[in-house]
């Protein structure tokens, strides 16, 4: 990658302002997960992920100059949860779709370009594990293993690698059939210099853009886990666990104003959605560049 | 063929480059839920020719009849079915894929499509240095430098070479195509439509190119191509196939005064004259459609649309024989067409 392809990239996105907001909502949320023992000082170091908690009154406590964000069920500080419940989204989506593409690359490329019983084997696996509901598979495996942040995990690469087995498999059949890939055979190209030189840069944007999209649901996955009280054990920072916590809190039923906790949803809401927005810009942003022609 | 034995005993002056001999290429048609095999496209069958040292062969015929096939399997793209291609003696499809790889650089192609051959992602540079580096031929700096000299032999700028294809247009495209296959200094070049998805202009261009680089390099050519013209001015002898087998052979100024298979005189009416007015009386319009290569024909393979055609042809299949000193045909009334020519 050189400068002035670099420059053409950046005057592309810039150009576009969904694709600039994407880019720059996805920038905050990364400078945040890097410099959250700033933002929120961790007050004991050894454990930074377990939040703080002020106080064992049950019932929220509105935002001030001690908790921003005020507090949630069981004296949290949501600030503090926000902040690093943003590495936490970081953790779970890169070392999840890291894997799942790991596995879903090696096994859909292996599949397409080898083709015949290997491709009719690899696929039967894969149609095994799709034939799973998700979230019910991933539950069982939970289940099975124990809650736990790390557990989750494990049982989202289990059932998700097929959708990128299946994305790159579809694609390097596709990208296979060029001519170029035949001409590397007859220049004598070793097979795994025509996988890596020919075929994966050319099949893998479509699973690029996917897991920029991912990237949004997955921690969304692991969210909707903690909610259901499968995830991280309780005061571990995570978006899925703070609005966990606001479900009694949504419509106050002490009488007097209905929305007095407000904060509680609203806050850990707003981290999650734009979160997710940002990422799903990025995505539509990347699917335009990443195809060279565009680039004249 | 025994012929062709004869022949080769015979001719000590021209050295023979590479030598086919039966060669079957058929295609499984799968179905059902089992893909079981339920036939076979015969897309080349049994077919023999030889190339000499230094010669242009041109390979003709209408689109489905093999030629494609023919040029790939000669260079091992696909498997062939059976026979063998002897390339100075040596067999090619009886070597192992590792000992294979030796002979690679010495038999090169060109493709037919300029869009589809170029990696899209790779730059001029590393697409004509492909095949040096597979074979581990000098330093990366030396392998450009090698790219900046034959990307001026084939009249690209070398200021390109940075440059991705799309960059490029049809006709430079192809003459990059041309530089990779060179580079690695081949004997043999196929030739794989290499003209016919260009322009007129620049079809003229590749071709004068294409004349030079073989005076210069030594090259001899297997051309396939479907335009008669383009056959015609550059290539020596010119081999005419249909559906699968070839039903004649010989010198391209014999090929055009004196066709004698059917076939071929059909093929040479149906050459446009650049001239409208010239009218042309002497045109054979064809009956019917090519047959399905799954299915083809018994006896002739061309009976069904021979003019000619007598309950013979139905029955036995005609050899390819020398008819003429270096004149090859497969059909039972060659006499008559000597007789038709006049």
């Amino acid at each position: 990658m050189n400068m002035e392809r670099f420059i053409k990239i950046a005057k592309k996105i810039a150009r576009n302002p969904t694709s600039l907001a994407g880019l720059l909502l996805v920038l905050f949320y990364v400078a945040i997960a890097i410099f959250a023992p700033f933002l929120a000082k961790p007050p004991y170091p050894d454990t930074p992920y377990q939040m703080p908690q002020s106080g064992w009154s049950a019932i929220p406590k509105p935002p001030s100059w001690q908790n921003p964000f005020g507090t949630t069920q069981g004296q949290y500080d949501l600030y503090y949860g926000i902040i690093w419940g943003t590495r936490t989204a970081f953790k779970v989506g890169i070392v999840v779709i890291g894997l799942a593409l790991i596995i879903g690359l090696i096994v859909g490329t292996i599949s397409a370009y080898f083709g015949g019983w290997v491709d009719e084997v690899l696929m039967r696996i894969t149609d095994i594990f799709l034939a799973f509901p998700f979230l019910v598979g991933v539950i069982v495996i939970v289940a099975i293993l124990g809650p736990g942040l790390n557990h989750v995990m494990w049982a989202l690469v289990i059932f998700y690698w097929m959708t990128y087995a299946r994305l790159i498999r579809g694609s390097v059949l596709e990208v296979k059939e060029n001519q170029y890939v035949m001409a590397g055979r007859a220049l004598g190209t070793p097979g795994y210099r025509i996988i890596s030189r020919h075929i994966l840069p050319n099949a893998i944007f479509p699973v690029i853009i996917q897991s920029s999209m991912d990237m949004a649901t997955i921690p969304l996955m692991a969210a909707a886990l903690s909610f259901l009280g499968l995830g991280a054990p309780v005061g571990y920072a995570s978006w899925g666990q703070l609005v966990s916590f606001s479900r009694n809190w949504i419509v106050s039923s002490t009488g007097g104003n209905p929305f007095a906790y407000w904060y509680t949803i609203v806050f850990p809401s707003v981290a999650i959605v734009l979160y997710a927005m940002g990422w799903n810009l990025l995505g539509d942003a990347l699917r335009d560049i990443f195809d060279p022609r565009m680039l004249i | 063929m025994e012929k062709l034995e004869e022949q080769k005993r015979s001719e000590k002056k021209s050295e023979i480059l590479l030598e086919v001999k039966n060669l079957k290429k058929y295609f499984p048609i799968k179905a059902g839920v089992f893909k079981r095999t339920v036939g076979w496209v015969k897309a080349v069958d049994d077919i023999s020719f030889f190339i000499r040292k230094g010669e242009t062969l041109g390979l003709v015929g209408e689109s489905g009849c093999g030629k494609t096939t023919t040029g790939q399997t000669i260079l091992r793209l696909i498997e062939p079915t059976a026979g063998s291609v002897h390339y100075n003696g040596v067999d090619l499809l009886s070597l192992s894929k590792r000992k294979m790889k030796k002979y690679r650089p010495k038999l090169q192609v060109i493709f037919q499509d300029p869009y589809s051959s170029l990696d899209p992602r790779m730059r001029a540079k590393d697409i004509i240095a492909e095949g040096l580096k597979s074979a581990h031929i000098g330093s990366r700096k030396e392998r450009y430098e090698m790219v900046k000299k034959y990307m001026d032999r084939v009249g690209l700028s070398p200021l390109y070479m940075n440059r991705f294809p799309h960059e490029f247009s049809g006709g430079q495209r192809q003459r990059i195509g041309i530089a990779r296959a060179l580079i690695l200094n081949p004997e043999l070049i196929v030739c794989d439509e290499a003209v016919s998805a260009l322009d007129v202009s620049i079809q003229a261009q590749i071709l004068n190119l294409l004349d030079d680089l073989q005076k210069d390099f030594n090259l001899t050519y297997l051309f396939i191509a479907h335009d008669l013209s383009v056959v015609k001015h550059i290539s020596d002898r010119i081999v005419v196939m249909y559906l699968g087998k070839i039903v004649e052979i010989a010198n391209k100024h014999e090929l055009f005064i004196n066709p004698l298979h059917p076939y071929t005189k059909a093929l040479l009416s149906a050459n446009p004259i650049p001239d409208p007015t010239v009218k042309r009386k002497d045109r054979i319009i064809l009956q019917g459609d090519v047959p399905s290569p799954a299915n083809p024909p018994s006896g002739c393979r061309f009976h069904p649309r021979c003019w000619m055609a007598k309950p013979i042809c139905s029955q036995k299949e005609p050899p390819l024989n020398e008819v003429q000193p270096d004149h090859y045909v497969a059909c039972h009334f060659w006499k008559e067409m000597i007789e038709q020519n006049g």
